[in-house]
């Protein structure tokens, strides 16, 4: 007869009220798993990779029954009943015989419980590599293509309410609409004022540095002019705009979208548009051209001072050369966008916030959608710009 | 055997500004219960279960969790020693980014060395001992309905098998059969587990099922005992609570099951 073949070594050493202790004892056609010790979460790790070794379809050889004895377990938790369990049921598909003795009465629920668990479902299918990454570029592609046609339906949505209220102009919510004009007007002016001004001077001085080298320092003041006047001006105006007012409508109607308030208004018969739209967009349609203009005024300052430091030309000389190098159109040109770009941060801003849905999640990934939507459109629309007046000659 | 409390707290006071929430506030929690604590809107009851597991300071007092002074603790203790509570927040508090399995898989990768493949199945052990069919495992939070969120953070509460369990309200927001089904998923994992629950609840038939003593807020206090012997209790809030229309019907419902398991059994 084979003797039992026992595991001693390192497990003689551990306490059991600390550590997992499996106990491995074989005698012919049968194979007794002594479970004693703590089998708990944080003691299972070591005797977990033991106990798969016990599994191996070689130690298995010539087997036909297995005991697993849990009566000298001192503590037993989840994870050390369903490694008993696991291990039962791979021993069972293996065609052993398996018994589980000497189960303590505190111990019974907490098996049965772990062994009640059904099979667990297989991972979401995943498509492999090159197709998935079709699969989500066409979806993308998609998703693109619905927003871009709902962004146009709100626009004629907005439209339509805007028209509607032309027609009974005391339906604009008056307190509202002031109320906006202060908080993307007159609030941004330290921001846009500063900007504006630090543009100018880099402006100046990178054209300084480069005129220079052909004795044409005078026509620094027609780079800046031209340059703050025609694209600058507006563009950093739309850009913060963008970003502290666009972003500050999609927060806010987000919010009221995830509270039910924009639900809670249409139930009392008020279209959302016209209560939180418009006066939104009214707002920094008439505000916007107001702050282009101040943020023009503030380059043209940066840059005069700049020009004055740097190329010693001081006020006089900086206006008449200025008078010299642009007519109307340069400043007009600005000018007319500032309205545009204005209603397009604002259509922007509120669409997605009215878009939010669900949770307070949405709201923050609404409002980055919102900025990068803004800036995107406020562009392309500056680069369609400049094609056309180009065409035009202007 | 002489019980030691699994949580004792002693003199607690909590302040918002000149605003006293809890003044000269014990309790004491004991092994294997389940605690059920109750009172009115803005009584502190979210404020002393946040004080309990430590994202709150006391103000003053002192807070024994399983034999330790919350107080006195350095911060590795804590963390030693917050493994072996779980808590459900009042929505589940899932990570949103993380499907329902590695939202269970969190505590048990931050607190334990066992391998991934074993982490796995023991989260979807938890996630079967919750209630929730087995292909919840891979779906995201916002997947699922709000009586399954809860059930999801549940999981993710007994992930390390913990010897205290906290609750926060929760069966609000389920309906009443939701609401059935959670107690008593709750009263059953207290016993296959061997747990300790607090439940912060608003739910009078969560009371009378699954409580097995009330601790009522109070005048920035705390009254304890079980149903029978509060409603002895003068007190008019106390009174109106457990005598109200809702407290009577849910004593009848309770009685009435109760007699019907009798004479079922």
């Amino acid at each position: 007869m084979v003797s039992g073949i026992r595991w001693r070594g390192p497990v003689q050493a551990k306490d059991p009220e600390q550590a997992a202790i499996l106990t491995r004892e074989r005698q012919g056609e049968q194979l007794r798993l002594g479970f004693s010790g703590t089998w708990v979460t944080e003691t299972l790790a070591a005797e977990e990779t033991r106990l798969r070794r016990c599994l191996d379809a070689r130690e298995l050889a010539g087997l036909a029954q297995v005991q697993l004895d849990l009566g000298a377990l001192q503590r037993l938790d989840t994870a050390g009943a369903w490694l008993v369990c696991r291990t039962a049921a791979a021993l069972r598909s293996a065609g052993l015989e398996v018994s589980i003795e000497g189960v303590q009465e505190g111990h019974r629920g907490l098996l049965d419980a772990v062994a009640a668990r059904p099979d667990p479902a297989p991972p979401p299918h995943a498509l492999p590599f090159p197709l998935g990454l079709l699969a989500r570029v066409g979806e993308a592609s998609l998703a693109l293509a619905a927003d871009a046609r709902a962004l146009v339906g709100f626009l004629g949505l907005t439209v339509v309410v805007l028209l509607r209220v032309a027609v009974r102009p005391g339906r604009v919510r008056f307190t509202s609409l002031v109320h906006h004009m202060e908080k993307v007007g007159f609030d941004a002016l330290p921001i846009v004022g500063l900007l504006a001004f630090l543009i100018g001077v880099v402006l100046a001085f990178q054209g300084a540095d480069q005129l220079a080298r052909f004795g044409a320092q005078i026509f620094t003041v027609n780079l800046l002019g031209i340059s703050v006047l025609r694209e600058m001006g507006i563009l950093i105006t739309a850009i913060i705009v963008a970003g502290r007012s666009g972003s500050a409508f999609t927060a806010q109607i987000g919010t009221m979208q995830v509270n039910q308030e924009v639900d809670a208004l249409r139930t009392i018969g008020l279209d959302p548009v016209e209560v939180l739209v418009l006066p939104r967009l009214l707002a920094l349609v008439l505000v916007m051209p107001l702050l282009v203009f101040y943020a023009n005024i503030m380059a043209l300052l940066g840059g005069g001072v700049m020009v004055w430091v740097l190329l010693d030309i001081g006020p006089d000389a900086f206006i008449r050369q200025l008078h010299n190098a642009i007519g109307l159109n340069a400043f007009l040109v600005g000018m007319i966008k500032a309205p545009i770009f204005a209603f397009v941060i604002a259509l922007v801003g509120c669409f997605e916030g009215l878009r939010a849905g669900g949770n307070a999640e949405a709201v923050g990934s609404q409002t980055t959608r919102a900025v990068v939507e803004a800036i995107f459109l406020v562009i392309v629309l500056d680069a369609a710009f400049s094609v056309f007046f180009s065409v035009i000659g202007i | 055997m002489a019980q030691e409390p699994v949580i004792r707290i002693q003199g607690l006071l909590t302040r918002f500004g000149s605003t006293v929430v809890h003044q000269d506030l014990d309790l004491e929690v004991r092994r294997g219960e389940i605690l059920g604590l109750v009172g009115g809107s803005g009584s502190g009851k979210s404020v002393l279960l946040n004080t309990i597991i430590g994202l709150r300071r006391p103000d003053g007092g002192r807070i024994e969790v399983l034999g330790q002074d919350m107080g006195r603790l350095d911060p590795a203790a804590r963390r030693r020693l917050s493994r072996r509570w779980g808590v459900l927040f009042q929505d589940g508090a899932l990570f949103s980014s993380l499907t329902v399995r590695q939202n269970v898989e969190v505590p048990l990768a931050t607190h334990t060395r066992i391998s991934p493949g074993l982490r796995a199945e023991l989260a979807e052990v938890k996630i079967a001992l919750a209630g929730l069919p087995p292909d919840a495992a891979h779906k995201y939070p916002s997947e699922l309905s709000g009586g399954m969120r809860k059930r999801a953070g549940l999981a993710r509460a007994i992930a390390l098998d913990p010897d205290i369990l906290f609750l926060d309200e929760p069966t609000a927001g389920l309906d009443p059969i939701g609401a059935a089904a959670f107690d008593s998923l709750v009263a059953e994992l207290q016993r296959a587990l061997g747990l300790t629950i607090l439940m912060v609840t608003h739910d009078l038939d969560s009371l009378y099922t699954v409580c097995d003593r009330v601790a009522v807020l109070l005048d920035r206090r705390i009254r304890i005992g079980t149903i029978e012997e509060l409603m002895t209790d003068p007190h008019p809030w106390i009174a109106d609570y457990f005598g109200g229309p809702r407290g009577r019907a849910a004593e009848g419902a309770h009685a009435r099951a109760r007699a019907a398991a009798e004479a079922g059994g």
